[in-house]
């Protein structure tokens, strides 16, 4: 998962605000003050505003300052040929039209969608499936949870020099376990063809844990006596899966595809770290891509528009994602 | 008679139904097994092979255990890359970037959970909504505000001339500084604590200020030591932006550090694993000392 400013959250946002509307607070003071006409409950609220805004002052110039400004920034320089060095123009739409005819853009767009399509359902199946096996009690049990979470601990970075070693075609760990299946591994990073699925196989494994843990989450929410029912109705274990489990795990399952979506359109560490892009452009992604032309070539103004671009990318998708878990809803 | 079939087939039954039980429960044993060697195989095995002799890396290289085990890989990878100064980057950032989303998490999550103001719904989705903008879109901006700060880093008062933040610590710890999570977390957390505290503290007369230091910050620390350990982890593991605000070689992280050892010493396997147990020591041993913790941080995070 890649997590690049310190914090960006995979968790369950929406969700709990849903079920916890604090709507409750602003209303009863004001109703009681109408009547009892206390000063003393509209003295602590004024107080109260006056300190929460207090609280709120750094870290809402903070959040201002790193966030809302940047993306207003984003839109605007991605308008110009702002490249650090010499003077600013403004040159319109003319970086998305270039982009639409930007050989390398496609390739990158390309591969980054190759990257999303495998990564997203294999990163959900296991995630799911391994949460299944651990949603029990037990001692045993809490120390599985460990070990699965454990890749999710290392960085990125080092994740991958991990697998640069365990994919090395000769003499790495996986083509030596697929030779006792008389299997002969490819060169995965070496050949174009495999080097990409390499990068997904590796995010799983160093993701798959993260997601785990939010699906045994959602998982604790599935009742039990409804599952004991279904099965007295006489339903096997895949019924009971599919028609009382998986409905009933719908918003954890919506809040981790959508989580693996946004991390998947943005993979960059590994590509950078073990392929460059490499061989053959077979690992361009679009952050690589962005960072390449943004931080490379300095052309910031090119590499903004890629990132809107991104931006709506994912922003689709997510609403793709949305509208195909919602339609299983209404089945 | 007809009792005595009727027994037996029950014990038949009942003798089927322990098969099925321990042929699930050996089943439930092979496939966690199965998966946590996945998990944890690369790993030792990257261990083993950082212990090896530069010889036995190529010839012996299934081992798990070194023939004739050695440090020299790692003498080898802390006189090539200067990773105690790395380190102590890595260090610096990781903390500075827990403690400021310790202290801008409670303030704003304290505002927004224990609080009654108008707008405060407002406050919360922005807050909330930041997490849908991925970070490549902020990347480029935030380094342009950064580098124009002004009448920092040699630049005047237009924010012009100088490199600004760009090179310094703070270049990592103030982006990140009120991260979105750490607000969510620590809101959540102050929900869980009761009202009548501070509306007792209140009666008593006590500043909100006093009521938030005294009566509610004391009862976070459990929230507080999650929110620390999950911070300094992700600040620990950072590496594109690190790569992108820290160009100078002196202020490089651990990251930043292995990523260019990967490609310079592309077949030097041996060191290269040294590197990487170096660099993952730290968050990997946390983790270890407090996985208890953060796992049911994590999960009960999950749940809510």
């Amino acid at each position: 998962m890649s997590v690049t400013t310190p914090l960006q959250f995979r968790g369950p946002g929406k969700d709990a605000e849903q079920e916890t509307p604090p709507v409750r607070g602003a209303k009863e003071p004001r109703r009681k003050r109408v009547g009892e006409r206390g000063p003393g409950v509209s003295a602590t609220r004024a107080q109260q505003t006056r300190a929460a805004w207090l609280f709120l002052a750094l870290p809402g110039l903070l959040f201002l300052l790193f966030t809302a400004l940047p993306v207003v920034v984003a839109a605007t320089v991605s308008l110009s040929d702002y490249a650090v060095i010499g003077p600013l123009n403004w040159v319109g739409f003319k970086n998305y039209i270039d982009i639409a005819s930007d050989p390398f853009f496609w390739i990158a767009l390309r591969n980054t969608v190759y990257y999303t399509v495998l990564y997203v359902p294999l990163g959900l199946a296991i995630a799911l499936a391994t949460a299944l096996l651990l949603n029990r009690n037990g001692k045993a049990v809490r120390v599985f949870r460990t070990l699965f979470y454990i890749p999710v601990v290392s960085s990125t970075v080092a994740t991958a020099t991990v697998w640069y070693w365990v994919l090395n075609p000769q003499h790495g760990l996986l083509n030596e376990v697929l030779s006792w299946f008389g299997i002969n591994g490819p060169a995965w990073l070496y050949d174009s063809h495999w080097a990409m699925l390499a990068i997904v196989l590796m995010s799983v494994w160093a993701g798959f844990g993260g997601n785990m843990m939010i699906f045994l989450g959602g998982l604790q929410g599935v009742s039990p006596d409804l599952k004991e029912a279904a099965r007295l109705d006489g339903a096997n274990a895949w019924q009971v899966f599919r028609h009382v489990v998986l409905p009933g795990i719908r918003r954890t399952t919506f809040l981790v595809s959508t989580l693996l979506i946004i991390n998947a359109f943005q993979v960059f560490d590994q590509a950078y770290v073990l392929t460059k892009g490499g061989p053959g452009n077979s690992t361009v992604t679009i952050v690589y891509y962005i960072y390449d032309r943004g931080f490379g070539s300095l052309q910031m103004g090119y590499a903004s528009a890629l990132s809107f671009i991104l931006f709506v990318i994912i922003l689709v998708f997510s609403l793709v994602n949305a509208r195909l878990t919602n339609r299983d809803a209404e089945k | 008679m007809t009792a005595s079939v009727v027994s037996a087939d029950r014990q038949r039954l009942q003798r089927r139904a322990q098969t099925v039980r321990r042929i699930k429960t050996v089943a439930w044993w092979l496939g966690v097994c199965l998966v946590s060697i996945v998990t944890v195989a690369p790993l030792v095995w990257t261990l083993a092979t950082s212990l090896k002799p530069a010889g036995e890396i190529l010839s012996n290289s299934l081992s798990l255990i070194p023939r004739s085990p050695t440090l020299q890989n790692y003498i080898h990878a802390v006189t090539t890359v200067p990773y105690g100064r790395y380190f102590v980057n890595t260090l610096i950032v990781a903390v500075g970037g827990a403690v400021a989303n310790l202290f801008f998490g409670s303030l704003a999550g304290y505002a927004l959970a224990k609080l009654r103001f108008r707008g405060r719904q407002a406050v919360f989705i922005t807050f909330l909504s930041s997490l849908m903008v991925p970070s490549i879109v902020t990347m480029i901006p935030t380094f342009l505000v950064l580098r124009h700060l002004p009448l920092l880093g040699g630049n005047d008062v237009t924010g012009n001339g100088g490199l600004g933040l760009i090179n310094t610590y703070w270049a990592v710890i103030i982006p990140g500084a009120a991260g979105a999570f750490a607000v969510f977390f620590m809101k959540q957390f102050f929900e869980s604590l009761p009202d009548e505290l501070g509306e007792a503290a209140r009666i008593d007369g006590a500043g909100e200020f006093r009521i938030f230091a005294t009566v509610y910050f004391p009862l976070t620390r459990a929230g507080l030591a999650v929110l620390g350990l999950l911070s300094f982890q992700a600040g620990w593991n950072n590496f594109l932006w690190p790569l992108i605000v820290l160009n100078d070689p002196k202020m490089m992280t651990v990251q930043v550090g292995l990523a260019g050892f990967v490609n310079n010493y592309t077949t030097d396997y041996g060191p290269l694993m040294a590197g990487t147990v170096i660099t993952m020591l730290p968050v990997l041993a946390v983790f270890i000392l407090a996985q208890r913790w953060l796992i049911q941080g994590i999960a009960s995070v999950g749940i809510k």
